[in-house]
């Protein structure tokens, strides 16, 4: 099994699912195009996340990820679980997968999003808006490739990538069709454009 | 519990013939085939054997078929050796966007060395119009590989009308039959190939062991330089226990391919109908009718394929999937979304391929499994809670 018996519990039965219908706070992460989405609700009293409740769409190791963020911030004060990391939940989880190691980023982003969403509408002169929404498909899709273009490991987790940290191959995003391609080329081999003009 | 395979498309179980054949090849006939004497001699009949078995299955001259460790093997051999040894006619190659990655990737290496290729489009059922095949070829182009079926939607390819466009514009046709050879007829002269890879995985033979066919007077670059073996174009002492197994493997679905694919297609034909009885919002993928008989291909909307994966698993039942999450790259399919599926519909991917065992009970088992796993899913699904309140509004 490539999963501990702790992510496949939660996986199996995942605390806290659901939706907050009058959330204080609504956090969405991910996109589809490199395969998870996640939207955490949260219900805040006098500092503390009286409730919180999330919905994933994606792997195992997401929703095992979704349910233990949601039980490691629930009653804690807005500190405590802005302090909640990726490495913590991963640990909590007895460990991810290499390749999937993204999923617990997307777990705390999604909480730490529904806080900051809370923290916004407190506010003086804060407008009853909309959540701050997750980007469409289609933006995020022409946003650059989330995996090596030539070991294929993924490329996650890195602010900005400058190098594939499986393969080593030096990289650099296209000019043309904003995908990673290998530094040392002349072409971009994703779509072929002239690099370095 | 009660275990059912559905992934046929990974792996097949090994025909117990099969695997009686190799045994003295792992014990006592342990000789090389290319020594004079007689230990080596008597291990170079079995291999050439085989190769009549193989030749027969797909109804070629036993001289053009090449032995080669896997599919991804035999793939790389003839898209890197036709596109080198053709080079001084043009640097060109023609392949379809659906191709298995083996293909792909080696068209991607020769980019390196100046061989560029352009990717033919598929419809929405995965299938390529050979028109559109034509029009990619130019007067650079030395090579055309396109699939005969495709393992991850099923769809068969309209090969043989594909070989007469690349016969009249006097360009080489390889087609990567994995999937094909062993389930359906395959016979080259038919379909009037230069090329065609096969692997006994997928016709329940042993893995490490596939072939190439290359028609008689086709120029190819050797794939392992060395001494003799396979006509001195792919070096390297025989696998003599898996050529045997092939063999094998290749005579018996020569005799029982008429009968396991009637079979599987009935069980399949049930599949194919009844889960969209069962479960809202699935679509079948690739093709309805030109299909493999043994394949049944689907998109669950709204949820990814992974979790569907570990749920079908922990009820004992093995599938495949094409989502992101699923591949070690966490990338969709390629395939999927070449056929114009968006990445969210992609990742519900889920792939149930039917070997020779698989019974009625089996599908109804999987047909009762699966439902409440869509459904405990979904519940979990922000895709699904937006597409709920869409309708409901």
């Amino acid at each position: 099994m490539i999963y501990t018996e702790k992510v496949m519990d939660h996986f199996q039965n995942p605390r806290n699912v659901g939706v907050i219908k009058d959330a204080d706070g609504i956090g969405e992460v991910g996109n589809p195009v490199c395969g998870d989405m996640m939207t955490f609700y949260i219900k805040v009293k006098d500092n503390r996340l009286t409730d919180v409740k999330f919905q994933t769409f994606g792997c195992g190791a997401a929703i095992a990820v979704s349910s233990m963020v949601s039980e490691m911030a629930m009653g804690k004060t807005l500190d405590q679980a802005m302090a909640i990391t990726n490495d913590k939940v991963a640990e909590m989880l007895g460990g991810l997968p290499k390749n999937k190691l993204h999923c617990s980023n997307l777990g705390a982003d999604a909480l730490h999003k529904a806080i900051e969403d809370y923290q916004e509408k407190q506010r003086p002169g804060a407008k009853e808006a909309a959540p701050a929404a997750a980007k469409s498909a289609e933006e995020q899709e022409g946003e650059a490739a989330c995996c090596c273009p030539y070991c294929e490991g993924p490329l996650e987790g890195m602010e900005k990538v400058c190098s594939c940290h499986h393969c080593n191959i030096e990289l650099e995003e296209c000019p043309e069709c904003g995908k990673y391609t290998n530094k040392a080329e002349d072409t971009c081999v994703s779509c072929g454009a002239k690099l370095h003009k | 519990m009660r275990r059912v395979y559905f992934d046929h498309i990974a792996a097949t179980p090994l025909q117990p013939e099969a695997l009686q054949a190799m045994f003295p090849f792992l014990k006592e006939r342990f000789g090389n085939a290319q020594s004079l004497h007689s230990d080596g001699q008597a291990v170079l009949v079995a291999v050439d054997e085989a190769r009549q078995q193989v030749a027969r299955l797909i109804n070629a001259p036993e001289s053009e078929v090449y032995f080669t460790s896997s599919g991804s093997e035999s793939n790389n051999f003839a898209i890197k050796g036709l596109a080198l040894a053709n080079r001084n006619r043009g640097s060109h190659l023609v392949l379809s966007a659906v191709e298995h990655l083996s293909v792909l990737n080696s068209a991607k290496s020769l980019e390196k060395l100046g061989i560029t290729s352009t990717l033919v489009r598929v419809d929405k059922t995965g299938m390529l119009h050979p028109e559109d095949v034509e029009k990619a070829i130019t007067k650079e182009t030395t090579l055309v590989s396109v699939m005969l079926a495709n393992s991850e939607v099923g769809t068969i390819e309209p090969v043989s009308e594909i070989a007469k466009i690349c016969k009249t514009r006097n360009v080489l046709f390889h087609t990567d039959a994995v999937a094909a050879v062993g389930n359906i007829p395959v016979d080259v002269r038919t379909l009037g190939v230069d090329a065609l890879s096969l692997a006994g995985d997928q016709f329940y033979g042993p893995k490490g062991s596939a072939a190439l066919f290359l028609k008689k007077g086709v120029r190819i670059l050797p794939f392992i330089d060395g001494g003799v073996q396979e006509g001195g174009r792919r070096g390297g002492t025989e696998n003599v226990a898996g050529i045997v197994g092939l063999g094998k493997a290749a005579e018996i679905a020569q005799v029982k391919m008429a009968e396991r694919s009637k079979k599987a297609k009935i069980l399949r034909d049930r599949l194919i109908d009844q889960l969209p009885n069962t479960v809202e919002h699935v679509m079948l993928t690739g093709h309805r009718e030109a299909r493999l008989p043994h394949h049944a291909s689907f998109c669950i909307e709204f949820i990814e394929g992974e979790g569907m994966l570990l749920s079908l698993d922990m009820k004992g039942i093995a599938a495949s999937s094409g989502s992101a999450c699923t591949s070690k790259a966490l990338k969709a399919s390629h395939v999927l979304l070449a056929m114009g599926l968006d990445h969210a519909t992609a990742q519900g991917s889920l792939v149930f391929s039917l070997i020779e065992d698989n019974t009625a009970e089996d599908i109804g088992y999987l047909l009762e499994a699966l439902p409440p796993i869509i459904e405990r899913l979904r519940k979990m699904s922000p895709l699904y809670t937006k597409y709920l309140e869409k309708k409901g509004k």
